[in-house]
This record gives C-alpha cells, sequence and structure tokens, in this order.
C-alpha cells in the first residue's frame, strides 16, 4: 500500500487498482468543525479534477475534487451520521470514497507522505 | 460585514489573541480571531453553558452631548430615547430618507449624554451621517482609545461579579461605571448571543489586564468571530451587512418591536412615512427564521423558492445550530409566506432543500430581565 497527497490536501491510499481518497489532517484542521459530507456513490464514473464529494465546515462549503480518474467503487456511508469522523481521524475513519483507477499513471505526478509533510510545513 | 477598507488594523488585544491560539482573520477592516484552539463548535457551546468572553473593541463607541441630545438623536432613530431613564440601553437603527437601515446600534442615556455602540463595519459611514444630519450644537466624540469586551453565558455573572461586585445587580439593558482590574469600566448588562451577560468598555491600554482577569476564572474562555455567529444566529438576532441593510426597514427586519408607541403617533423619524404604513398593512417582504431539513448547511445568498419553484426571497444568514445540532437560516420572503409553518424550498448550488418557516429565536433567550425593568 503507498500513500501519496495531492496540492489540495488530498491522500490516497493506494493497494491494488484501489485508492481510498480523504482530506488530510492539514485539511481538517483548516476548515474546522465538520457539521456535513456528501460523497458519490458507487458507480459514479470520475474525471480527474471533477468535483467528487463536498465538505462543509461550520464556516464554509469546499469541493473535494478527484485526484486522479476512476469509478467509484464505495462512498463512506458513516460520514453522513458522522461528518465529525474527518475532524477525528482524517486519515483512517474519515475517508471519502474508493476509486477503481483507470490510468495508474497518474499517480506518477503525486506527492509521497514525506514530501507532502515537508510541504505542509512552508504554507 | 463588507470590508471596503484597504488596510487591515489591528486590535488592542491583537499579540493576547494571538498568544491564545486565536486565528486571525479579516473583519470590517480589523485582524479578529475567528477561532481559538478549540474551535467554533466547542465555543458555542461553551458560551451557552459557562461564560464566552469576545473581543468586540473593532466596533464603534460614540458619545453624544449638546442641548436636548435625545431629541436630537431621535431625528435619526426611531426609538424611544427622550422616556429613556438615566443608565438604560435601547437597541435602534439608523435610518436613511426611505426608512432604509443604515446601521443598528445600542444607545444608552448615562447622565447629560448619550453612549451609542455601533457595527464596526460601518462606523465610519454613521459618523459621517451623524457630523451631517445632528444639529451644530450636539458634539459627537468617536472614542477611539476605548476598547468594548462582551461576557457571555449563565455564568457570566458569578465570573464577573466577582472582580466587578455589583454587577450582578444590574438588570437586562442597564448599565454602570465600575471598577475592574483597576481601571473604570462601563458594563452593561447586554450582548448579542441570546444569553445573559455583559458588555464592558474600558480603556484600550487596560483591556488585556481585564481580559486577564476575568479570564484567570475557569469558567470563562476566549470566543472567536466564529461562534459569536452561531449564537446570533441561533438567538435570531439580525447581522448588519447580511440581515439588515439600506433595502430592509425596521418592520421588514421583524424589529417593530424597538420604535415606540410615542414614536409611531408622532411619525417624526427618517422614512416614518413608509415605515407606518408598513406597520399597518404589513411588508412586502418580512425576515424569518427557518428548519432546513437535512444535516447541509443553507447558507446567505441561497434562493428561497415558492411550491412552484418561483423566487419568493432570499437567505441572509444561515449555517449549522451547534446547540440544535441542525442547519437553521434566516432570510426575507413575501409577506404572504411568513407565517410560522409555511413549507418551502431553498436552492443553492443548483440543489435543493426543503425548509419551513420557524419562529425566532431558534433557541430561547435567557436575559435577565428584573419586575419593572
Amino acid at each position: 500500500m503507498t500513500l501519496y497527497f495531492t496540492r489540495e490536501h488530498e491522500w490516497l491510499r493506494v493497494d491494488g487498482d484501489v485508492a481510498t481518497v480523504g482530506i488530510s489532517d492539514h485539511a481538517q484542521h483548516a476548515l474546522g468543525d465538520i457539521v456535513f459530507a456528501e460523497v458519490p456513490d458507487a458507480g459514479r464514473s470520475l474525471n480527474k479534477g471533477d468535483d467528487a464529494a463536498v465538505v462543509e465546515s461550520v464556516k464554509a462549503a469546499s469541493d473535494v475534487y478527484a485526484p486522479v480518474a476512476g469509478e467509484v467503487v464505495e462512498g463512506n456511508a458513516a460520514l453522513a451520521d458522522d461528518p465529525s469522523l474527518i475532524n477525528r481521524d482524517p486519515e483512517g475513519e474519515g475517508w471519502f470514497f474508493k476509486l477503481k483507477l483507470s490510468d495508474p499513471s497518474e499517480l506518477d505526478g503525486l506527492m509521497d507522505e514525506a514530501a507532502y509533510r515537508e510541504w505542509v510545513k512552508t504554507l | 460585514m463588507e470590508d471596503e477598507q484597504q488596510t487591515v488594523a489591528k486590535l488592542p488585544l491583537d499579540q493576547w489573541h494571538r498568544d491564545r491560539g486565536g486565528r486571525m482573520v479579516p473583519f470590517a477592516g480589523y485582524e479578529m480571531p475567528v477561532q481559538y484552539a478549540d474551535g467554533i463548535m466547542a465555543e458555542h457551546l461553551w458560551t451557552r453553558e459557562n461564560a464566552g468572553l469576545f473581543d468586540v473593541s473593532h466596533m464603534g463607541q460614540l458619545i453624544f452631548t449638546g442641548p436636548n441630545v435625545d431629541r436630537a438623536l431621535e431625528t435619526l432613530l426611531p426609538g424611544e430615547l427622550m422616556l429613556l431613564k438615566d443608565g438604560r440601553l435601547r437597541y435602534s437603527q439608523l435610518l436613511d430618507d426611505n426608512g432604509g437601515i443604515i446601521d443598528d446600534l445600542m444607545a444608552t442615556r448615562r447622565g447629560d449624554h448619550f453612549y451609542v455602540v455601533v457595527n464596526g463595519a460601518t462606523k465610519a459611514g454613521d459618523i459621517e451621517v451623524f457630523q451631517k444630519r445632528l444639529p451644530r450644537d450636539i458634539v459627537m466624540d468617536h472614542m477611539k482609545e476605548q476598547a468594548l469586551l462582551a461576557l457571555q453565558g449563565p455564568k457570566a455573572v458569578d465570573v464577573l461579579d466577582a472582580i466587578a461586585p455589583g454587577v450582578s445587580e444590574l438588570s437586562f439593558m442597564q448599565g454602570e461605571g465600575f471598577r475592574i482590574a483597576d481601571t473604570p469600566a462601563w458594563i452593561s448588562r447586554s450582548g448579542y448571543t441570546g444569553e445573559d451577560g455583559f458588555e464592558i468598555s474600558v480603556a484600550a491600554n487596560a483591556v488585556a489586564r481585564v481580559a486577564d482577569a476575568i479570564l484567570a476564572d475557569e469558567r470563562a474562555r476566549p470566543i472567536g468571530l466564529g461562534a459569536r455567529d452561531s449564537l446570533r444566529l441561533e438567538a435570531g438576532l439580525p447581522l448588519y451587512g447580511h440581515d439588515l441593510d439600506t433595502n430592509t426597514t425596521p418592520i421588514m427586519a421583524d424589529l417593530g418591536f424597538s420604535i415606540g408607541k410615542r414614536r409611531r403617533v408622532e411619525e417624526a423619524f427618517p422614512g416614518a412615512a413608509r415605515i407606518l404604513s408598513e406597520i399597518a398593512d404589513g411588508p412586502v417582504q418580512k425576515r424569518v427564521g427557518l428548519f432546513v431539513e437535512g444535516r447541509q448547511p443553507v447558507r446567505e445568498g441561497a434562493l428561497i423558492l415558492d411550491g412552484e419553484g418561483n423566487e419568493v426571497g432570499r437567505i441572509t444568514s444561515g449555517g449549522h445550530s451547534p446547540s440544535l445540532g441542525r442547519p437553521i437560516a434566516m432570510g426575507y420572503v413575501a409577506k404572504a409566506l411568513a407565517e410560522a409553518g409555511t413549507a418551502l424550498k431553498l436552492e443553492q448550488r443548483g440543489k435543493l432543500f426543503e425548509a419551513t418557516i420557524t419562529p425566532m429565536p431558534f433557541v430561547p433567550h435567557r436575559y435577565h430581565r428584573k419586575q419593572g425593568a
């Protein structure tokens, strides 16, 4: 399993040809208390950069983009009842959706964990 | 509130906020703490259960002095000021000639003068209006070196009375001079959260000492702008620049309670003809509260639709209610649809939401009213 990050503060945990996608600890901290999340349904086909999910904190609404192309195999149903999971465990139980990759080579352009953690410190 | 100033000013407590983990954002021309480390939700609930300390030093504090100052202010404000007793506050609005709200404010009779607190984002414009429209023998002083704190919540009275003995004797909308942390303070029992609480006006160079003295009590914590907004929304209180502007009148905004009986009879305030006709016939649009179905917040700017999908108004404030655990909103709708229980639809970013008109406040007020006060 390999962990990747985007400059939009999403993470992807890749296992075979399926990537689990969520937002980073930095992102949840910046958003503040999350009160709503809407994740895509299984079967939805996403192009890289498409609006994939919505996350709303007390203060503002944000879109979560598909970091790579693929077909949604599962959305995290637990977030509907308990969106604060994203604050409590953003890079674990607070995942958003799982995506079957269309083009694994798209992962090449993403940051690895060490590079992301270093980059975030500079923000 | 709209921020039209190019430069962002610093509050007297700027460093104090940063030292306490305040996340600073531009608001009303100042850098202000939107939240501290605990976050908006925890700060909101803390205020409802304990005591929250807010820095509202961005607001404008004005003193008006001169002959018949109450009568002079009444030419611009529809509130009953002539009969206002010494040491009493009244909520009112600065109106334009069309009855539109230039700002909303608190006016206090303090001996021979009036002490008026106006919104931060609008204070420069208000000052111009007052200067232009008040008689020349009324002198206005903008107290730029004065800071303003608010301590709100059910435990505010015990926290403050321990360091400013006697404040517990004040009733809602009453103020008096006290000493706190060795500095003179004007303290009133008022605020904008729906809770019992106080507003504390002190010299800017003493405000850190006062804030520290309050927070020495562990029942009090610093609270940011984010929770201030969700608290006032739950309390059904309108925020200038969002729920109120020059296109709204006090009657449209459901603030008719603030226009005294004598003022209605005498019809001597800006826009009186329009406002009185709105009192008699109802306004074209009216500010209402809405419960939104589901969990997703519906925010300022969303459209309000009737059963046939026609636009009948707009949301002016909306968000998650931490106390109720659900989205709430306020907005303006056509008079015929303003009845409690009316089912409407809201449209935000192309998505429809079910909503129901609901009486405000969403969370009951807990002001400290005494008999006869």
